[in-house]
């Protein structure tokens, strides 16, 4: 007993070593399996009011930037909209045809970003609305010129996001001129200005500088909302599918103000496709 | 004694302080990203027994993977760099480990300073890294993601080695 008393204190930094590293492996791994959905991340409502706190005063470094970002949107939403108030119906073509069956199907609500990264291998963003602002799991988020990622953990005053620059992140898009559809991935994990589209059918002629658009499938983003542009075609996978590599449009270094979108029949949406899988 | 205290209190408030609204939105695109917090562990005064450095450790690691919603993973690359410390000690300084001194650079010689934090970064780089990719896929990219952000944080940690560098007042 006593040698074994002996032995247990001249190894002491070894065992604790052992005990230490095994509850920051469980913490590891505990966390993995359930989706972060750990009290401890940054959407904790300590956490979050102090990178809101910071965030007050690091937006005022960039307001020339935020503004002029608010005024392009205003002027292409206004061009969108004398679209419609044009007689001639052929003007009308140059933008993606919105259905008029889906009008006030999406509301949007307004976040502003309090923390947001760029540099990790899976990124997060904070934003400072929560589930009393009506956010809830699995919304998704658009920033003023594309998209930015899907709503993962909601608390009462803060949410966080999976950012598209997560290797888990799959958003539904299609091309501007052909009718296909593909799954955009961040893919290249290094570089948050580009991404990649994949499987695109190989018979696809596909330009470079072609828009790609939301194609509105998954629920998350309404239909038509512009992704980015395409740089680079015929990335070979190996199999019988195109990959496509796209500059986005989201500014991810610099994001300020999100719309969280609420999609008004979600739940009726899920119910169906619920009934199906149970058929099927 | 109530200096070193008040000193650690300080150092480790400042550097998670810098590293979570500093250094975490700095980086060569995902290749490279500093970890200059780790400078609190390093500077930790010799002669505090093995539980308390651990339990330091911990926490120092905990608190900052609060902030960058990875939970656990610096805990245990801090954990680990703990491990290596009492190991480094033991085979470098004789006998005088009742004696609370910050190795810090005016303390020590520079070589010495230097082989213990850059062998101290790899370390902590290498489970770090290791544990956030969580695979070997791609391994020679996991492994330049180690060793660039080894050299990115080993500047860092000289520069601010150097700030506060004071010449030797004792023999």
């Amino acid at each position: 007993m006593r040698n074994l008393w002996l032995f247990l204190r001249r190894y002491n930094a070894f065992f604790w070593f052992i005990l230490f590293f095994g509850f920051s492996m469980f913490l590891v791994v505990t966390n993995n399996s359930f989706q972060r959905a750990s009290a401890l991340n940054s959407s904790n409502s300590v956490i979050g009011h102090i990178y809101e706190k910071v965030n007050s005063w690091k937006s005022y470094l960039s307001l020339t930037e935020t503004n002029d970002q608010l005024v392009k949107e205003n002027a292409s939403l206004r061009t969108q909209l004398e679209n419609y108030l044009t007689t001639d119906t052929v003007a009308m073509a140059k933008s993606p045809v919105i259905d008029s069956s889906e009008f006030g199907r999406y509301e949007f609500i307004i976040a502003s970003v309090t923390n947001n990264s760029i540099h990790q291998k899976s990124n997060y963003l904070t934003l400072n609305k929560g589930s009393l602002a009506g956010i809830e799991k699995g919304m998704g988020v658009l920033a003023p010129n594309g998209v930015v990622g899907i709503v993962l953990n909601v608390t009462p005053h803060f949410s966080t996001v999976q950012s598209l620059l997560h290797p888990d992140t799959k958003i539904s898009v299609t091309l501007a001129n052909t009718d296909v559809f593909g799954s955009l991935v961040w893919g290249s994990n290094v570089d948050y200005r580009f991404a990649m589209v994949k499987e695109i059918p190989n018979h696809v002629k596909v330009k470079t500088a072609e828009k790609v658009y939301t194609s509105g499938y998954s629920g998350h983003f309404p239909k038509g909302i512009l992704v980015g542009a395409v740089v680079e075609t015929g990335i070979s996978s190996g199999d019988s599918f195109l990959d496509l590599r796209i500059l986005l449009s989201t500014n991810f270094s610099n994001l300020h103000h999100v719309y969280v979108v609420k999609d008004l029949f979600s739940k009726e949406l899920k119910q169906l496709e619920e009934t199906n899988q149970d058929n099927g | 004694m109530a200096r070193i205290l008040l000193f650690n209190i300080i150092r480790f408030l400042v550097l998670i302080a810098m590293q979570v609204f500093l250094f975490k939105n700095i980086g060569y695109y995902n290749l490279a990203s500093p970890f200059p917090y780790i400078l609190f562990i390093f500077l930790l005064p010799t002669g505090i027994s093995n539980f308390l450095l651990f339990t330091i450790a911990f926490l120092t690691g905990l608190t900052v993977d609060v902030f960058y919603d990875t939970l656990g993973v610096n805990a245990a690359a801090c954990v680990t760099l703990a491990a290596y410390r009492v190991f480094f000690m033991k085979i470098t300084i004789e006998n005088d480990m009742d004696t609370f001194i910050t190795p810090i650079l005016g303390e020590m010689n520079f070589k010495w300073f230097l082989s213990y934090t850059f062998f101290g970064t790899l370390i902590h780089h290498f489970v770090l890294v290791l544990l956030e990719t969580f695979s070997f896929k791609q391994f020679q990219y996991t492994l330049a993601t180690i060793g660039l952000s080894c050299i990115f944080t080993m500047a860092i940690l000289l520069i601010f080695s150097f700030l506060f560098y004071k010449r030797k007042s004792r023999i």
